[in-house]
């Protein structure tokens, strides 16, 4: 159904891109940095919204539970861990007008340099009705022609992590 | 259906926000968090074009998989290193780490 | 291997001994210790220079070892050179028309060989047994002469090698050995002149001599080279005895100066090497400034040794010089006249300055002037024999003289000592302070302490004795009586005392041949007999003046009272005197070898058949000269001026002898004359001034010139451009790099002092860099596109 010459794709694509860039600017602008980890809690949500228009859902998926699920609470965390003074510094710092002009430049380049003039025509209907599931996916990630090995890699990957942030973090024996 | 671009613009714009935060915050797990922003914009870019472009090879969504888990590893080393900085030196600025300046 | 039974090789042993006593004392026995300069009983000398230093003196064991090592190589020589004469007089045949000769090659110069070698003929026969003889009697008296002498055994060395390079010049075959060992000899007297070189004076006088007589040797060398070039060799056999090379040589006449022969020219140029080595005028002036080395040095270089060298070379380059004349028959060539004139004259020129002289040894010096001038004018006259003659009889008198009043000398200065340590007179030099001991001193402190004394006799206020001044001594007969004998033994000879004297009769030879042509009516035989006859009668009378003078009467000044010798006992006394006595017999009767047959009883009592000298001497020549007849004339002449001389010199000095502070009569006859006389007729100032001043003048303008203001000049410009070119590129290095190496530098440094603030150490600048240039990177790749793929 059609509301105002929007499909409901539309509606949904706008909901989701409001959810994310607000919490994207929640993140930017916040003064408070727990406040600031659950905007981008809320921004990671939208991103997963946007996975399922574009039917992926098994990443939006695992987009909630990694990103959000995960990360998000380690962020979560970690501002609290961090807490001292969160809150009695400046937000910015002294180059943020400078960043704002090169950011700024950077959106309008991207935009009108790359974006628009190279994928603009591309209109929806080119996109296809097929494909493929979620099933070929995790086949990809085990076939061994395919992505296997990366995949390996990547446990491996999360291994070293892991045991790199444990120990990095570490308290060390007090003298 | 969206166009292409709509997404990519979505993407292109939580790109230049993450960069900004990134950019322009003192406190370090704010510009972690910026960071996260522009791994998942990048994600959107991915998706997006393995659903315009080829949506039936998963090398796609493949590879956002592991942006996904390549993020979530630096999240976790980067947040473990900031908290020994605080721990050593009670500051969470991202300032105040410059030993290599002049 | 070599035979030394071979007479032919026994003539290379002769030079050989001296020249090994010469190296052995040399390298091994002179050793010295070295004592403070002011110790006058070693030092013996007052040598205000060295005060404050220590002088090397010989060691006593030294001393004797040089003397003995010295000694024998002299005797070895002698009895070498003895044992050939023996040979050579004794010999079957007639020698001289064959001669003893042996000769190895030396030097193969493309189609000739030069060779060395030794040759015996008559002449040099003659010389071997005179030389080594008198050289003996030298070496033995120098033991005592020189006995507390600080370099005695360097001074043996020295006439070792004198002995030697004379001994070699005898027996040489060729001229090139002659002239060696002529050169040796001229090294010698120099080194022997000097010996005592601290006074200035001495070592003066040897430069003198020997540069005078290197002018002479130049040109003498000349003459050898010449006449190598002519005739491809230098043998005398080769040359002298052969009649075709005489020839040509007569024949070809002389590069440069066509007008004469070859041989002329060669003739001349030997003849002058001659008037340098024998003092003839104008080149005799170095002869009495030789006076100032040691009595034996003036007895070996003026008697025996380096003069008669002069005039053997003559005498035996005679055939040369008598190409193309006869003298006999009054036909002169170049060389002959030559030799008549410069002989005549300088017999009669020396004689008159001989006649003013007061020092003992310088009146002796002139004689010797004198008496070559004798030789070489009987030469000119073609009087071979004779001046062969009187060549020997003169070394033997002439040695004795100068030993004798060399010891006349230390008699001298005995009593110099003597009225010092006793404290007659006060005298400045304070060496004469060993009152108990002098009889060890007597000899000893003479021969220094007489330099200093004699070299200011004159100059100096009169506390300062020269013990050589004939006016200061007298009555020395008394004192010294061997001495006395001896040296009127030697001054008879002299002055050629008729009869009983060898003198006699060498003068009287040269006499009467010049008689013989000036009774034909030949010109320079004339000039000859005049002048050698008024020669001898200055000879006689001067050497009158000088026996008066030194031994009659009484003495005149306190030295003299006290002069002597130290007793009969005193070994320096012995060796002294023994040659002196040995030279007297010589002189007395070596003569009688020469008396000529037809002479008038003693003619047939000691040459019945021929005078045994001129007969064997006259085979050294193809023809042997003709020989004066016997003529009243000249032997009268002879008997007259002797006589005559001899007298005047009595009457007016011995007759009353002078007294203490009495002039010289003849100061008063003479008058202005006598002033001439005394200073030589100036010829040392003539040459100061002809030839050592300017000489002197162009060497130092070259010097300041030459080498201070041009050469000195461009190396200092050049120094100077050098630093010029050196600031300046320092200067232009130093802006450069200052300008532009160090502004690299601190540019470098000033931009990095801008640039460093760049790295703040914040992530976050960094980002933002890396950021805004990616965005810059993506413009030019869009832009780039854009443009590509219009």
């Amino acid at each position: 159904m059609v509301v105002g010459g929007l499909t409901p794709q539309a509606i949904a694509f706008g909901f989701f891109t409001i959810l994310t860039l607000g919490g994207a600017f929640g993140v930017v602008l916040n003064k408070n940095l727990v406040r600031g980890a659950v905007w981008l809690i809320v921004s990671l949500f939208g991103i997963a919204g946007m996975f399922v228009l574009l039917s992926a859902p098994f990443l939006a998926a695992v987009q909630v539970m990694v990103y959000i699920g995960a990360i998000g609470i380690l962020f979560t965390f970690a501002v609290m861990l961090t807490r001292s003074m969160t809150n009695m510094r400046q937000r910015f710092t002294t180059q943020w007008w400078s960043a704002l002009i090169v950011v700024g430049l950077l959106f309008v380049f991207l935009m009108s340099g790359v974006i628009v003039p190279v994928w603009g025509g591309i209109s929806p209907e080119q996109a296809g009705d097929v494909v493929a599931t979620t099933t070929d996916l995790g086949v990809a990630l085990v076939d061994g022609n395919q992505f296997v090995l990366p995949f390996e890699v990547a446990s491996l990957l999360l291994t070293a992590a892991i045991i790199g942030a444990i120990v990095i973090a570490r308290q060390h024996e007090e003298e | 259906m969206v166009p292409l671009w709509m997404y990519l613009a979505v993407a292109a714009a939580l790109f230049c926000l993450g960069t900004y935060t990134v950019l322009s915050r003192r406190n370090a797990v704010a510009v972690l968090m910026g960071i996260e922003l522009m791994l998942n914009a990048v994600n959107l870019n991915l998706v997006a074009f393995w659903r315009f472009q080829s949506p039936l090879n998963m090398a796609g969504q493949a590879f956002t998989a592991f942006v996904l888990v390549v993020a979530a590893a630096e999240a976790a080393v980067g947040l473990a290193i900031i908290i020994s900085m605080y721990r050593s030196r009670r500051s969470v600025t991202v300032d105040d780490v410059d030993m290599l300046r002049w | 291997m070599i035979d030394l039974t071979n007479i032919n090789i026994l003539p290379w042993l002769i030079p050989v001994g001296p020249l090994l006593a010469f190296a052995i004392i040399m390298l091994i026995t002179n050793r010295s210790k070295m004592v403070s300069a002011t110790d006058k009983h070693e030092y013996g000398g007052h040598h205000p220079d060295y005060d404050g230093m220590t002088v090397p003196v010989v060691t006593a064991r030294s001393r004797v070892m040089s003397i003995t090592v010295g000694l024998s190589g002299i005797i070895a020589a002698w009895a070498i050179a003895w044992t050939v004469a023996g040979a050579a007089t004794n010999f079957n045949g007639v020698f001289g028309q064959q001669v003893f000769a042996n000769s190895v090659e030396w030097l193969a110069t493309g189609t000739t060989t030069l060779s060395m070698g030794v040759m015996i003929d008559p002449l040099n026969t003659l010389m071997l047994i005179m030389v080594p003889l008198a050289v003996l009697c030298i070496f033995i008296y120098s033991i005592g002469y020189m006995a507390h002498d600080p370099r005695q055994s360097r001074f043996f060395a020295l006439i070792s090698l004198f002995a030697s390079a004379m001994l070699t010049l005898v027996v040489a075959d060729n001229l090139l050995l002659l002239f060696v060992g002529w050169e040796i000899m001229g090294f010698c007297s120099y080194m022997l002149i000097g010996f005592w070189f601290e006074k200035p004076s001495a070592y003066q006088a040897a430069v003198k001599a020997f540069t005078t007589t290197r002018v002479a040797d130049v040109v003498m060398m000349l003459g050898i080279v010449y006449l190598y070039t002519l005739t491809g060799t230098l043998n005398f056999r080769d040359i002298l005895y052969n009649p075709e090379v005489l020839e040509k040589l007569g024949n070809t006449p002389a590069i440069l100066f066509t007008g004469m022969t070859a041989s002329s020219l060669i003739g001349i140029f030997l003849i002058i090497g001659t008037i340098g080595k024998s003092a003839q005028f104008p080149l005799h002036v170095w002869l009495p400034d030789a006076m100032e080395g040691p009595t034996p040095v003036s007895a070996m270089i003026h008697a025996a040794a380096m003069v008669s060298a002069g005039v053997y070379a003559v005498i035996r380059m005679y055939p040369l010089f008598e190409v193309g004349a006869h003298p006999h028959d009054g036909l002169f060539n170049a060389p002959l006249m030559l030799m008549t004139v410069i002989g005549g004259f300088t017999a009669l020129f020396a004689a008159t300055i001989a006649v003013a002289q007061n020092d003992v040894k310088k009146v002796l010096a002139y004689s010797t002037i004198s008496q070559l001038g004798f030789m070489i004018a009987a030469l000119g006259i073609g009087a071979y024999v004779a001046a062969a003659f009187h060549l020997i009889t003169h070394a033997f008198f002439k040695a004795l003289l100068f030993m004798a009043s060399g010891s006349v000398i230390h008699a001298m200065e005995h009593g110099e000592h003597h009225v010092h340590a006793h404290g007659h007179e006060d005298d400045e030099d304070d060496e004469h302070e060993h009152s108990a001991s002098h009889a060890i001193e007597a000899h000893g402190h003479d021969s220094h302490g007489h330099d200093s004394h004699a070299a200011g006799a004159d100059a100096h206020t009169g506390h300062k004795f020269d013990p050589q001044d004939m006016m200061n001594m007298g009555g020395l007969s008394k004192r010294i009586p061997v001495t006395f004998i001896t040296f009127v033994i030697g001054g008879l000879s002299l002055a050629g005392f008729p009869l009983i004297t060898a003198g006699f009769w060498s003068k009287d030879e040269i006499l009467a041949d010049a008689w013989l042509g000036t009774s034909k009516g030949f010109g320079p035989q004339a000039f000859v007999f005049f002048m050698l006859a008024a020669a001898a009668f200055l000879t006689a009378f001067y050497t009158a003046r000088q026996l008066s003078l030194t031994f009659l009467g009484e003495a005149r000044t306190e030295e003299a009272k006290h002069a002597g010798l130290g007793g009969p006992s005193n070994i320096s006394s012995i060796t002294m005197q023994l040659p002196l006595i040995i030279l007297a017999f010589f002189a007395l009767f070596a003569g009688f070898v020469g008396v000529p047959s037809d002479f008038p009883v003693l003619g047939e009592i000691f040459s019945p058949k021929y005078p045994w000298f001129g007969h064997f001497i006259e085979n050294t020549l193809i023809v042997p000269p003709p020989h004066p007849i016997f003529n009243w004339i000249p032997l009268l002449t002879s008997f007259g001026v002797a006589g005559g001389g001899l007298f005047l010199g009595w009457w007016m000095y011995g007759r009353k002898p002078l007294k203490a502070g009495e002039p010289d009569p003849l100061v008063n006859i003479l008058g202005p004359m006598h002033n001439v006389l005394k200073n030589k007729y100036y010829f040392d100032e003539l040459y100061t001034i002809i030839f050592i001043k300017p000489a002197q003048a162009i060497s130092k303008a070259t010097g300041d010139f030459i080498d201070k203001g041009i050469i000195d000049g461009i190396l200092h410009a050049i120094a100077t451009a050098f630093r010029f070119t050196g600031d300046l590129i320092k200067t232009f290095n130093l802006w450069l790099i200052d300008g532009f190496g160090d502004s690299i530098g601190q540019g470098i440094g000033w931009v990095g002092s801008r640039l460093r603030f760049v790295q703040t150490g914040r992530v976050q600048n960094y980002l933002l860099m890396v950021v805004f240039f990616a965005l810059v990177l993506g413009l030019i790749f869009i832009a780039s596109a854009g443009t590509a793929a219009n």
